[in-house]
């Protein structure tokens, strides 16, 4: 390792920070270009059905408009399923838009009017009319329990349920104590701040150029290619800059189909922007239904852990995720039985959200393991501490770190859990109920396949590129910070680029596997420019770097040194002008090291403790307080990460008390369909947020030793908030969120 | 969103006259909800006749003692206004416990007034709505109402109206001028919005050709013992489930008069005047204060999801009686209830 740390581990400020607030950024939908056309989406109004009619002639006749896409005009596409499949896609047949008069759920995508303004777009959209034959729909899942099923395909990345282990029911039968429950949350919507958009630039050499909202630029390179019938080489995606996206944009959406079909055929540029509606027109998280039941002994040992999910999907994919492995990794138990299914629901097929499987499955485990604990009398975090798991008992491997235990400790200490009278109801301030609860969060530090380039030049500065994507999460300012401290380079004289389809290869922004993946990556990269430099620098007279290694030497402040003798340095700059280059160029891959990572697990782990306060008489809730003590390997940014877990927080506090997406069953219809009735929470209702990151070193991980910090804020942090509200209240509600109506 | 034409009123005659000559002219104040329903084709007006550049955004006293609030005062210059934050401070905190400070700039005291429903339904024109179109049925009734009425609703319809504003103006018996084609007129303020019986298109009994001019405010104004009592979903930027103005006239212990204005439960801000009374006199204790909540939620009916605000009322009345009583208003933006 050629390195001495000056960047990796400082507190550092965002490196696209002046960008943002300057306005310099530029979004999806702020690239113009001369000639732009604008597209507005028509969105169906029935759930299921059949268009009979649409008649677009008024719409056409609005001077300006240019053409109507529905799916009677469509011109031919891909015809086989496998081209509409992108990276992300779960097993079955990827919806097309205006493929035929078939309406699969409400708020489809039915027609494109294109017109040379916006407004004027907006304006013929409304004068589409059009008839359906609508067919019964069912967007209940609760109506859909007799019709689950176990997904035939398994989704690829998604570990399906653990086989069991023992005989779970009959350990749960003859269990001192048992606690059998169902739990609940609501369908709901990413909802970031840029809605979904796509500018597509007809470059008129049969070429385009996509700015596209999306987590992965090559993701919808390789989809527009494929259905379109553009040579890769011919599709250039980027992806600059993105107003969050959590997940919904995992997946090309279908404003870039949208666009990309009217670019080809009116050979304009064309840009379609989602509205705040339609934004709930794709992706969400997935309504799900959890059974848990548990059995211990009388000391809360645990003798029988059952977890059965049943989530919704679409009628045409099997999205699937990992809600009912996770107390397989948590706690040591004999009898085990995990089973997940799916029922088809006329709605969109859900996409993954922050933590997906893992803010939902935990936030039902660890509400379970609070009941246990009031069953059996154990203190919740004894509880946990007595059934700790050293080992992942789904893949029978140790962890390659695991500081669950210190989590705990240190997030218990500073909030005072000592002082909690375990009793609901027990602890009051005036009129206020006052309860404490806690859970536990993990999420599995992934790392992909990444590659990278960079580019050091004579003037000293290096340039350093992937394909990935930074969604807000601050992926700009680590790899800066990583490639910076790799060849000890001042950091202003690093520039990291990244959403560019051109770039070397980057799986798409997820799964917290960026800090990891492409880290490393640009590690492996900037270490064969450290190498190459070496090696020139062996035949300088005056040095002596000819009689060691590359691991023997380092690179600060613009020098490549001798790690035991610091002031035997050379400036890179000279070593460059003696190989008489100009630049130093290298491409590289970083791979996940089986090798050495198979024989382990590798998890985040953190302990998040909340208090709330409720009214007594109205129900009203608050939380004034919440600890998040987080183990998350090597903390790359302390400011960066430190974001993530309270944006983890806060998102996992608005799972627990605000944030739903009303389906009127009726209509099959999503009704709250903006940020006015769609509540996430606001400024008043966040109170202390205390983030702890706890010391953790992990060499197998990955060669730069970080787990990833982007979803484990939010998994456990639900039901900390749902634990305290019973220990102030006495009343357990087991579907979230916990609104006043269902509390009073 | 259709096409329209704009044209700015130099005068409220002129602006009466621009309204009166096109049946699907509007006026537009702020816009913070007309824009939003033109956006959704809800509102689809062919002119719109901007009203902001009229002389209505002055707080002035009026003979009798008390204040009159021009149109086009904004939302915000009201509730921070001097005389109105001492001698209304109920009014203040009313308003300031609506929307965001964002909106509120932009929002006019008379474009609150006639602000629309939040019903899910009626802002999506993918599902019937007698209120948005008559006759087209109530998707309401049997779908989701959580946010909906329980008093003083029909078969027609069961919104509410939003506004946390016109809830402390319904308790300061404020008074609204009005100026149209034949004139000018006042409407006292509880027979200004409607109860939605079988026309629920209609909110107000605004003629379409008129204009608001003001909004005038009695002398007596209950500084001393009053509290706007909002609950909602989040701390701030939601509409009320349920909302209380409570405003008293104390003497010592006893309760000279009494006003309660309910929000977020009914087609107008609802108010109880029998019920109201059985407080004359009497001693402000939390029996005494269940016996009213009892009385004004006797008729209260739940749709389902809403049902749970009938609960909910009651014990919003007795805690704003209680905050009222004691002198103690609920602070805004504070989720901590008093
Ligand atoms: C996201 C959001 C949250 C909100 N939250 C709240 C809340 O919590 N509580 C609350 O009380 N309100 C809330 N509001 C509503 C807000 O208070 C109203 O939109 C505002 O008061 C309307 O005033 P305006 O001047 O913008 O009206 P405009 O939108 O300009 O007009 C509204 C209507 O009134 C008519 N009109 C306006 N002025 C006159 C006049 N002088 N004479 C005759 N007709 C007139 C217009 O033609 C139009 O039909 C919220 C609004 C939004 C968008
Ligand atoms: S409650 Fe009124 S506004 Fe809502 S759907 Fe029914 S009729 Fe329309």
């Amino acid at each position: 390792m050629a390195t001495a740390t000056n960047y990796i581990g400082q507190p550092t400020s965002r490196v696209d920070g002046t960008a943002k607030v300057t306005g310099a950024a530029k979004y999806a939908a702020e690239y113009n270009v001369p000639d732009l056309t604008y597209g507005y989406v028509v969105s169906s109004e029935i759930a299921k059905g059949k268009i009979t009619k649409l008649d677009t002639r008024e719409a056409l006749a609005i001077p300006g408009v240019l053409q109507i896409f529905t799916h009677e005009n469509r011109p031919n596409l891909a015809w086989f399923d496998s081209s509409y499949k992108d990276d992300i896609a779960p097993p079955g047949s990827p919806f097309r838009p205006l493929y035929d008069a078939e309406v699969k759920y409400s708020g489809q995508p039915i027609a494109l009017v294109v017109a040379e303004e916006f407004e004027v777009a907006r304006y013929a959209a409304s004068l589409v009319r059009v008839e359906y034959a609508p067919k019964p729909h069912e967007t209940d899942l609760n109506e859909k329990r007799e019709e689950a099923y176990e997904p035939p395909k398994k989704r690829s990345g998604i570990p399906p349920p653990a086989k069991p282990r023992g005989d779970a029911e009959r350990a749960f039968d003859n269990a001192a104590v048992q606690h059998e429950a169902e739990y609940r949350h609501a369908i709901e919507h990413h909802n970031p701040m840029e809605m979904h958009a796509s500018t597509v630039v007809w470059e008129g050499n049969g070429k385009i150029t996509v700015y596209d909202k999306t987590q992965g630029a090559q993701n919808s390179q390789g989809y527009v290619a494929g259905i379109f019938g553009f040579k890769q080489d011919d599709v250039r995606v980027i992806s600059s800059y993105i107003g969050g996206a959590f997940g919904s944009g995992l997946r090309p959406q279908y404003q870039l189909f949208l666009a990309v079909l009217a670019a080809r055929e009116l050979k304009r540029s064309v840009r379609v922007t989602l509205t705040r509606q339609q934004m709930f027109t794709f992706g969400y998280r997935p309504d799900t239904i959890q059974r848990l039941a548990l059995g211990a002994t009388a000391d809360g040992t645990l003798e029988a852990f059952m977890h059965d999910a049943l989530a919704n999907t679409s009628q045409f994919e099997d999205f699937q995720e990992d809600d009912v492995n996770w107390s397989g990794l948590l706690y040591k138990c004999a009898n085990t039985k995990f089973t997940y299914k799916l029922a088809q629901l006329d709605l969109y097929t859900p996409i993954d959200m922050r933590a997906p499987g893992g803010a939902t499955g935990m936030y039902a485990i660890e509400a379970a393991m609070d009941e246990l604990a009031y069953k059996t009398g154990v203190d919740p975090i004894e509880l946990r501490l007595k059934n700790y798991s050293e080992k992942d008992q789904n893949k029978d491997k140790p962890y390659s770190s695991k500081e669950l235990r210190e989590c705990y400790r240190q997030a218990a200490e500073k909030f005072g859990w000592s002082k909690r009278t375990s009793e609901p109801r027990s602890m009051r301030d005036g009129k206020e109920l006052v309860g404490w609860g806690m859970a536990t969060g993990i999420w599995e530090a992934f790392q992909q396949k990444a590659s990278a380039k960079a580019t050091l030049g004579l003037d000293g500065k290096l340039e350093v590129g992937s394909a990935t994507t930074d969604i807000g999460t601050g992926t700009y300012t680590i790899m800066t910070q990583i490639a910076a401290e790799t060849l000890g380079i001042p950091i202003d004289d690093v520039t990291f680029k990244l959403g560019d389809s051109t770039l070397p290869t980057s799986p798409v922004e997820g799964g917290s596997w960026t800090a990891s993946s492409i880290g490393s990556a640009v590690k492996v990269v900037c270490d064969a420019v450290g190498e190459k430099l070496f090696k020139i620098a062996q035949e300088m007279d005056g040095y002596s770097f000819a009689d060691v290694d590359y691991k023997d030497v380092a690179f600060s402040q613009g020098k490549l040194r001798l790690k035991r003798d610091a002031s035997h340095a050379v400036p890179i700059v000279d070593v460059m002008r003696y190989g008489k280059i100009n630049a130093i160029e290298e491409e590289a891959t970083s791979s996940p090291n089986y090798l050495k990572q198979n024989g382990y697990s590798s998890y985040a782990h953190s302990a998040v403790f909340v208090e709330v306060k409720v009214d007594e008489e109205l129900g009203m809730i608050r939380v004034t307080r919440a600890v998040n003590a987080v183990a998350g390997g090597r903390i790359l940014n302390p400011k960066t990460a430190r974001s993530q877990v309270l944006g983890g927080v806060v998102w996992g506090i608005s799972m627990a008390l605000h944030e739903e997406t009303y389906t009127d069953h009726n209509l099959g219809r999503f009704m709250n369909h903006n940020l006015a009735e769609y509540h996430v929470p606001v400024n008043a209702d966040i109170h202390d947020i205390e983030v702890i990151f706890v010391e953790e070193h992990d060499e197998i991980v990955n060669p730069i030793g970080a787990k990833g910090l982007g979803e484990i804020g939010i998994v456990g942090t639900a039901a900390a908030v749902a634990n305290a509200v019973y220990h102030a209240t006495g009343k357990r509600v087991r579907d979230l969120p916990i609104t006043i109506d269902k509390l009073l | 969103m259709n096409n329209f034409s704009y044209t700015r009123a130099s005068d409220v005659g002129n602006a009466v006259a621009e309204i009166a000559a096109d049946n699907h002219a509007k006026f537009i104040a702020g816009g913070t909800n007309l824009i939003d329903l033109m956006k959704e084709n809800v509102v689809r007006p062919t002119r719109l006749v901007d009203i902001t550049r009229l002389p209505l955004n002055e707080i002035t006293e009026n003979d009798d003692g008390g204040l009159r609030l021009g149109a086009l005062c904004t939302n915000a210059d009201t509730a921070y206004n001097e005389q109105i934050e001492r001698r209304y401070p109920l009014l203040s905190s009313a308003i300031l416990a609506g929307a965001s400070p964002q909106l509120r700039n932009m929002a006019t005291d008379g474009g609150n007034l006639l602000q629309r429903t939040r019903c899910y339904y009626f802002y999506d024109t993918a599902t019937p709505c007698n209120k948005r179109e008559p006759g087209t049925g109530c998707s309401a009734i049997n779908g989701f109402n959580r946010i909906h009425a329980i008093l003083g609703t029909s078969d027609e319809c069961i919104a509410t109206h939003p506004s946390d504003m016109c809830v402390a103006l319904a308790a300061l018996e404020a008074v609204v001028q009005v100026t149209g084609k034949n004139g000018e007129r006042v409407i006292p303020f509880a027979d200004f919005h409607r109860l939605p019986g079988d026309t629920p298109h209609i909110d107000n009994n605004l003629k379409p050709d008129e204009i608001i001019t003001a909004i005038d405010l009695p002398k007596q104004g209950f500084a001393e013992n009053y509290t706007y009592l909002k609950l909602r979903d989040r701390a701030s930027y939601a509409f009320a489930l349920v909302s209380v103005a409570a405003a008293l006239d104390m003497d010592g212990d006893t309760i000279k008069e009494a006003r309660i204005a309910l929000g977020g439960v009914a087609h107008k801000p609802w108010r109880n005047a029998e019920a109201e009374a059985m407080l004359n006199n009497q001693s402000a204790t939390s029996e005494n204060f269940q016996k009213v909540a009892e009385a004004i939620i006797r008729d209260a009916k739940g749709f389902g999801h809403n049902t749970f605000k009938i609960g909910l009322a009651k014990r919003a009345i007795v805690r704003a009686l209680a905050q009222a009583a004691a002198g103690k208003p609920q602070p805004i933006a504070e989720k901590k209830i008093l």
